[in-house]
């Protein structure tokens, strides 16, 4: 609703169009000694959701909000109960491998390497897989060597790879035939900080070339902030936020902070609206207000007359607060 | 595009010969198993001079064809039986978001190349029983051997991959297919007189599995049906292997979209 009124500069063309999207999974219970009792449980409930080429859209609610399974019944992996899915303009089931040429999807649980043999082999076998043209495949590789420094361990089978080499090897898997549309389920799941770091940086230098259409499920909030300007909320298989980080705030009143540390304790008596004292710590020293739209200078100035001021520091709003808040409502 | 599905099974064949000698011990110990199948046929005679009015040469003819058609169809498919594990892991996902067909990609992806040493026993023992036996040889008779295995391959196949289906609807699946599989293979070695009518009516005729051994045995021996049924019931056999074809690829449909894939 909000990210298409920033891009009406480019044509935009719609590579993900989803409606009234729903899947109901029958889950049997055992009740006494023989008798089962089947309940239907719909795990996406009336999904609706449309991404442009060139998005990069996070993703993202809690454990078994219906992340994964919308992500499935896009790539064709899953059959919906019901509702409408294009992807590239085609149905995902009934065109599963005309679709599956155009998306790279990556699992985090999941490899699509060959896990007895050498990174490279599995590289060379994707191509015939996917039936890319050679200088195409050598050259969509070379970029990626260089830019996830996949040299040092090309040759090494895959079993023997650390988590970080081998998720940077299913990157690179996901993109040698150059899809329109790349699906990425948790894909800095178990890194460690610097291989989140540099996989994040290589998401970004795709996603600014605007020509790939990214779809990115996470629980690691800062993969969203620094990759994606658009992010849907799900929870309970529903839609319950699709917009830009900056609107999720807004809409969920997240405040900005001001920590104020003091020379000595004194009552700060700040009466200004909009205004909060949020937690007093270190014995009155450390006072931590609460910002409700208002600018941040003003207060500092107010609390500075007074003099004692040792030190100021202003706190963005976080997302993991804001997204606890949406789960938990 | 098929070239796709080659380079699969060379990967495959090239993941399995890294462990070599685990490698080496499996193909030794599956040329083994035919062996002590054979010779379980020459201990059944010792016992009996007939087995259901027939004497060992026709019997060893039908258990050489039901074996050399099953292994066969063992090395092409067999690994299909993975398919509860992949279904059970959730494992099949990454099959599904590539350009290629399901079934196919999964019997390249698995090929068991271990299986080679077990068929190239039983085309061995095969041909040893067919020197033994030394039918009168007609161009019909050629043809028969020639057709025989090719069915009786095709029909255990659809079998496994029917029996590999459950696999959609039920996890712990394995025991069922087994009893199809492994237990169809042991039905057909032996003559169709030999068990009761309802086993015979349900496995011999409604699998065909009489198509795969007995009647071709017949017909390359020379010998009438004792139970009354006409020699040209042994050319069905690839009108048998076709049916069955049908329904299994109609249950690979209908399980695929009832695939319910797991976790995240």
């Amino acid at each position: 609703m909000t990210a298409t009124g920033t891009m009406t500069a480019i044509k935009t063309e719609t590579m993900i169009e989803v409606r009234d999207l729903r899947k109901e999974f029958t889950v049997r219970r055992k009740v006494g000694r023989i008798r089962r009792e089947s309940r239907t449980v719909a795990a996406v409930d009336g999904v609706a959701l449309s991404i442009a080429r060139g998005e990069t859209v996070g993703y993202i609610g809690p454990n078994g909000a219906g992340k994964s399974t919308t992500l499935k019944m896009m790539t064709g992996i899953l059959t919906p109960t019901s509702g409408h899915v294009r992807v590239c303009g085609l149905e995902p089931v009934p065109r599963r491998r005309r679709l599956a040429g155009r998306i790279g999807v990556v699992f985090g649980q999941r490899s699509q390497l060959w896990w007895d043999l050498p990174l490279r082999e599995s590289f060379r076998l994707l191509g015939f897989v996917y039936a890319v043209p050679r200088a195409e495949h050598e050259a969509r590789l070379r970029q990626c060597r260089a830019m996830l420094e996949l040299d040092e361990f090309m040759d090494t089978p895959v079993r023997q790879l650390s988590l970080g080499q081998r998720m940077r090897g299913e990157i690179t898997a996901a993109l040698l035939h150059g899809p329109d549309v790349l699906f990425l389920d948790e894909p800095t799941i178990g890194l460690d900080v610097v291989s989140k770091q540099s996989l994040r940086a290589f998401l970004a230098e795709i996603g600014t070339r605007g020509d790939v259409t990214t779809v990115l499920t996470t629980h690691d909030l800062a993969d969203i902030e620094h990759l994606c300007r658009r992010l849907i909320v799900i929870d309970c298989g529903q839609v319950v936020h699709d917009g830009t980080l900056e609107a999720l705030h807004a809409r969920y009143g997240s405040r900005r902070r001001v920590v104020v540390d003091l020379d000595e304790a004194r009552a700060l008596d700040v009466r200004m609206p909009g205004v909060a004292i949020e937690a007093i710590e270190a014995d009155g020293r450390r006072v931590t207000f609460a910002l409700d739209g208002v600018p941040a200078g003003e207060l500092i100035a107010t609390i500075a007359r007074d003099g004692g001021l040792r030190d100021v520091s202003v706190r963005e709003p976080t997302i993991e607060e804001v997204v606890a808040r949406l789960y938990r409502g | 595009m098929s070239r796709a599905y080659g380079r699969l099974v060379q990967a495959q064949i090239r993941s399995q010969t890294q462990y070599r000698t685990s490698f080496g011990v499996d193909v030794a110990s599956c040329a083994l198993s035919t062996l002590v199948e054979a010779a379980v046929v020459l201990v059944v005679f010792r016992v009996s001079p007939t087995v259901g009015g027939f004497g060992l040469r026709e019997v060893l003819v039908m258990s050489a064809l039901a074996v050399f058609a099953f292994d066969l169809a063992d090395l092409l498919v067999g690994n299909i039986e993975r398919l509860s594990l992949y279904v059970r892991k959730g494992m099949l996902d990454a099959i599904l978001v590539r350009p290629l067909r399901v079934l196919p990609q999964l019997l390249a992806t698995d090929f068991a190349l271990r299986r080679i040493g077990r068929v190239a026993q039983s085309s061995v023992l095969l041909a040893v029983v067919l020197v033994y036996a030394a039918p009168h040889w007609t161009p019909a008779r050629v043809l028969m051997l020639v057709l025989t295995p090719i069915a009786g391959c095709a029909l255990f196949a659809a079998v496994f991959v029917t029996g590999a289906c459950v696999a959609f609807w039920f996890v712990e699946s394995g025991e069922i297919a087994n009893a199809f599989t492994y237990g169809g293979k042991e039905f057909a070695r032996y003559p169709a007189t030999i068990y009761p009518g309802l086993l015979r009516r349900v496995f011999g005729y409604g699998v065909g599995l009489a198509l795969v051994g007995y009647h071709p045995a017949l017909f390359l021996t020379g010998h009438a049906d004792p139970l009354g049924g006409p020699d040209w019931l042994a050319w069905l056999s690839p009108a048998v292997a076709a049916f069955a074809w049908l329904i299994a690829l109609l249950m690979w449909r209908t399980g695929i979209r009832h695939y319910r894939s797991t976790g995240s």
